[in-house]
This record gives structure tokens, C-alpha cells and sequence, in this order.
């Protein structure tokens, strides 16, 4: 993996800690950046300013203050699964972040089918919330749960099929493989740019991006919390540090899916090929692998910005309105795509 | 389903970026939030605006009108009768009502101000100050030297209208 031999052990520890951080990171420079400071810009007001410069420490005295709160339950809730959701839901963010690149050698783990195994494994944080909204025994928890739950299903179908169309376009299910048919590709036999799906999938891209929106519950997708009807959905039972490990996992999925889309839409860790003469993966120098991440986190926070964006302009959806948006819009363009994405492929 | 109305769609989002880019725009240069870091600068509130009710002991009569035209009874006075030197030499002293007591319970006072409609001798003025917060709620209760010293507070009462009929003493 590294041009020293390190022991298993050491190995492990070292993606342990790299994934930890790849999952904190994000997190932290979402929230604060964008949570606390652009949204207070953008409604005309500063934000935190008291703690540290700027309000750069609110986030640690917010932390703070949650991990000192009292852990409560409610007396009718089942108290095993209501402990174990906010987990679940954060567990899934772990395993996501496991098959993102971050240079050709900086990676935690490299499966055939990555994109394949990241689709499957987000989806699993449905359950956590299932878990969350029906172990409350709060009504309005049980509603924001199967809210949460109709809504992550019907918008998981038009994301796995905005990816099918990079996958037909790249010839691989691998996400290293993904990154070196962007960065090595060529637009009309011109390779100065590589090729960035984004180009060639632009209605994929847009699919992904709105599926993903509605994935991680932020407006104007945020049915399942809507707070002026629900209180908070499937969290208004949690408090201290549950809460905030259901809080840190919004904004780090947020961050590891705007990862996954930068891998499969913008060229991920990669810059084009070409400006250095390599051609296969094994000719990338080594130096990428420190490069790598930072183009990674600068691509991830360029795509939180959009979706942050749209979050504090947009009102809400209605109930109806997110399901036909889903079901009668975003499927059927994303079908028509493959379908022109699978003949172009053909016929170039 | 309407049809997607995309330049609105549009129209939102530039409407927050110009927001965000007003807001970090710096001072000098006309942007700048529209709120104010509170215990570090102040707003100056408008010269009506409902503060506190401040109290000029002098001109009271302890006539009771506000305590019994307060819409939450947060007034409380007390008087008694004092005899006073007659105004012309030789008459009779003079019967005079003086202030014991002149309470504002600022913890019930709503702020509609129907005490300073109705006293007959402006004794009661509002006042834009607003800085009075205690810890303790029933501190909010404050007596008649508490509330002369708001007085300095209360601005000049702004001129008339033109063409407007001007009431009481010539």
C-alpha cells in the first residue's frame, strides 16, 4: 500500500484512524462552514461569532454541550433498538466511506463492485431510522420513520439508476476504475480535460444529485422531519449524545455521498492524465496520494456548497408532491438516460 | 404535477447568494448584516419606542386611574393626604395627595401603555430604554425612585404637526 511494509496491525489501525477522519472531516467543515456561517449569511445575519475567531469553536462547545445531556428515553420505548439506532444509522456512514478513493494507493478498501457495494450499504441507514421512528413510541416519531422510510426508497431507485449510466459508460463497477476512465478518457480524441462524466452524464449527474438531496432528508426534501408538523420526525425522542450521533451522521453521509458523486461524476482524486504522460494506474506518481485527498475534500465541499444552497432557498415539498417527483419524473428520465447512454456506447 | 418553474427556481437561489454576498461584504463598503452583535454594539431603538414606563413623582396625584385602568393590575400606589402652605396669604392650607408608593410590576406589564393614555397630569412617559433584565423575576418589580430615574431617559417629546391643534394649559 505504502512504500514502507507495514505490519497488518499497523495497516489497520491507519484506515481505522483515515476513515474516521475522512468521516469527522466532512462532518465538521459541513457544519460549520455551511450549517452555522453560510446559512447565517445567507439570511443576512454573522452566525456564532463568541466562541474561538469567528465562531470557529462553536462546534466544540456544541459537542460539548450534548455529551453532558442527560441520556433519556421514553418510559414506553423499546430502550435495546432505541439505544442501537442512532448506531446503525452512523455505521452505515463508516461503510460508505470505505470503498471512496483518495489516491491510486490511498484507499481503504478496493472492491470489484464498489459502486455496487455503496449503493447497497447506504440504504442501510433506512433501517436506523425505521429503528429510530418506531422504538420511540411517539406518534410523531412513527410517522417521520415511515415518511423517512417511503421517501429513502422511492429516491434510492432514480440514484442506483443515474449511476447505471456512468457504469455502462465506464465499463467497470470499480470506483478506482471509474476515476482512471475519467482521468484518462478523451472528449472527441481532445484528452486535455480527460473526460468527466459530468459532461457526458450531465442528466445523470443532475438525477444523482437531486436523489441524493432527497437521500439525506435536507430541504426541500425534508418531509420525514418536517418540524412545523412533526417536531423533528424520527428524532424528537433523542437528546444528548444520541442526538448528536444522528446529527453528526446527517452531515458526514452528506459529505461521503457529495465524495461518491465527485468519484463517479467530477474525475474524483484524479487530475487528467495526459498533463503527465501516464497511462495505466500504476503509472500515477506517488505524490497523488497526498494530492489526491485534497482535490477529493475541495471537489466534496464544492458539491456540499450546491447542496447546502438548495437547502436554505428551497420551501418544502409536499407528502404527494416528493413521491410524484420521484416516481413520474426522476425514474422514467433516468431509464430514458441509460437507455441513450447504452446506445451511444454501442455506437461509439 | 404543475410544470416546474425553473427561472423561479432560479430566481431563489440567486436571491440567497446576494444575500450572503451583501452579508460578507465588508463594512466599508455598504454590506454588512442586518442584525447587530448585541452586547457588543447596540441598536438605537426608536424614539417612541415602548421601553419602559418612566414616572415624574412630582406630577402624580396618586388619582389611581392607571392602577385601575392597567388590563393586568401591575401597578401598585399608595398615598395619603398632606396639608400644604395656602397659595395666597391669609387662605386656607391646601389638601395635596402624596406618593408612598408607586410600583411597576414589569414582570406583568404587557406594554400597551393604556397608564400613560390615561393619566391626567403626565406623570407616566415612555421610555426607549430597555436594557433593565434581572435574574431573579421578582426583581422585575421596581419602585417610584427606580422609575423617576428613567426619566432622564425619556427623549423630548417631538414637535406637532403643522396645523395641529395643541391641547392642555396655554
Amino acid at each position: 500500500m505504502l512504500a514502507v511494509d507495514l505490519p497488518y496491525w499497523a495497516q489497520s489501525l491507519l484506515r481505522v484512524l483515515g476513515g474516521t477522519v475522512a468521516v469527522l472531516l466532512p462532518a465538521g467543515t459541513i457544519v460549520y462552514l455551511f450549517l452555522f456561517k453560510m446559512m447565517s449569511f445567507m439570511q443576512s445575519r454573522l452566525g456564532p461569532m463568541e466562541a474561538g475567531p469567528y465562531g470557529s469553536m462553536q462546534l466544540f462547545a456544541e459537542v460539548g454541550k450534548w455529551l453532558q445531556k442527560e441520556d433519556i428515553y421514553p418510559e414506553r420505548a423499546d430502550k435495546r433498538i432505541f439505544k442501537m439506532a442512532p448506531l446503525v444509522v452512523l455505521v452505515s456512514t463508516f461503510l460508505l466511506v470505505a470503498v471512496v478513493p483518495f489516491g491510486p494507493e490511498a484507499w481503504f478498501t478496493n472492491f470489484e463492485a464498489g459502486i455496487f457495494y455503496a449503493l447497497a450499504v447506504g440504504s442501510v441507514s433506512v433501517l436506523g431510522i425505521l429503528m429510530a421512528g418506531w422504538s420511540s413510541a411517539n406518534k410523531y416519531s412513527l410517522l417521520g420513520g415511515l415518511r423517512a422510510a417511503g421517501q429513502l426508497i422511492a429516491y434510492e431507485l432514480p440514484m442506483v439508476l443515474a449511476v447505471v449510466g456512468v457504469v455502462i459508460q465506464a465499463g467497470t463497477m470499480n470506483m478506482q476504475g471509474i476515476v482512471f476512465q475519467q482521468n484518462a478518457g478523451e472528449i472527441f480524441g481532445w484528452d486535455g480535460l480527460g473526460n468527466p462524466f459530468v459532461l457526458t452524464q450531465f442528466v445523470g449527474f443532475l438525477i444523482f444529485m437531486i436523489a441524493v438531496q432527497a437521500e439525506l432528508t435536507q430541504a426541500p426534501f425534508d418531509m420525514p422531519i418536517a418540524e412545523s408538523e412533526l417536531v423533528s420526525g424520527y428524532m424528537t425522542e433523542y437528546s444528548g449524545f444520541r442526538f448528536l450521533i444522528f446529527f453528526i451522521a446527517e452531515f458526514a453521509t452528506a459529505g461521503v455521498f457529495a465524495l461518491i458523486a465527485s468519484v463517479l461524476f467530477l474525475g474524483g482524486w484524479g487530475i487528467p492524465f495526459s498533463w503527465f504522460g501516464w497511462d495505466t494506474l500504476d503509472d500515477v506518481d506517488g505524490w497523488m496520494n497526498v494530492v489526491g485527498p485534497v482535490i477529493m475534500i475541495t471537489k466534496m465541499i464544492a458539491l456540499t456548497f450546491i447542496m447546502m444552497w438548495v437547502r436554505f432557498s428551497y420551501p418544502r415539498f409536499r407528502e404527494d408532491q416528493l413521491q410524484k417527483f420521484a416516481w413520474k419524473v426522476l425514474i422514467p428520465v433516468a431509464l430514458i438516460n441509460i437507455m441513450f447512454t447504452a446506445i451511444l456506447k454501442v455506437v461509439f | 404535477m404543475p410544470k416546474p418553474q425553473v427561472p423561479g427556481l432560479v430566481k431563489g437561489l440567486g436571491v440567497t447568494l446576494s444575500t450572503l454576498a451583501q452579508t460578507i461584504k465588508p463594512k466599508k463598503l455598504g454590506g454588512g448584516a442586518n442584525t447587530v452583535q448585541y452586547p457588543h454594539e447596540k441598536e438605537a431603538p426608536p424614539i417612541r419606542a415602548r421601553g419602559v414606563i418612566a414616572l415624574r413623582e412630582d406630577n402624580c396625584t396618586a388619582c389611581m386611574l392607571c392602577a385601575r385602568s392597567c388590563p393586568d393590575w401591575c401597578i401598585y400606589i399608595e398615598g395619603h393626604k398632606e396639608l400644604a402652605p395656602p397659595r395666597r396669604a391669609g387662605g386656607a392650607p391646601r389638601k395635596v395627595n402624596k406618593l408612598d408608593r408607586f410600583d411597576i410590576d414589569y414582570a406583568l406589564c404587557m406594554y400597551c401603555g393604556i397608564c400613560v393614555e390615561v393619566c391626567p397630569f403626565d406623570a407616566l412617559f415612555w421610555s426607549p430604554e430597555y436594557e433593565y433584565s434581572e435574574p431573579r423575576i421578582a426583581d422585575l418589580l421596581h419602585d417610584k425612585t427606580k422609575l423617576g430615574e428613567w426619566m432622564e431617559t425619556v427623549p423630548e417629546a417631538p414637535e406637532l404637526e403643522a396645523g395641529a391643534e395643541k391641547k392642555g394649559k396655554k
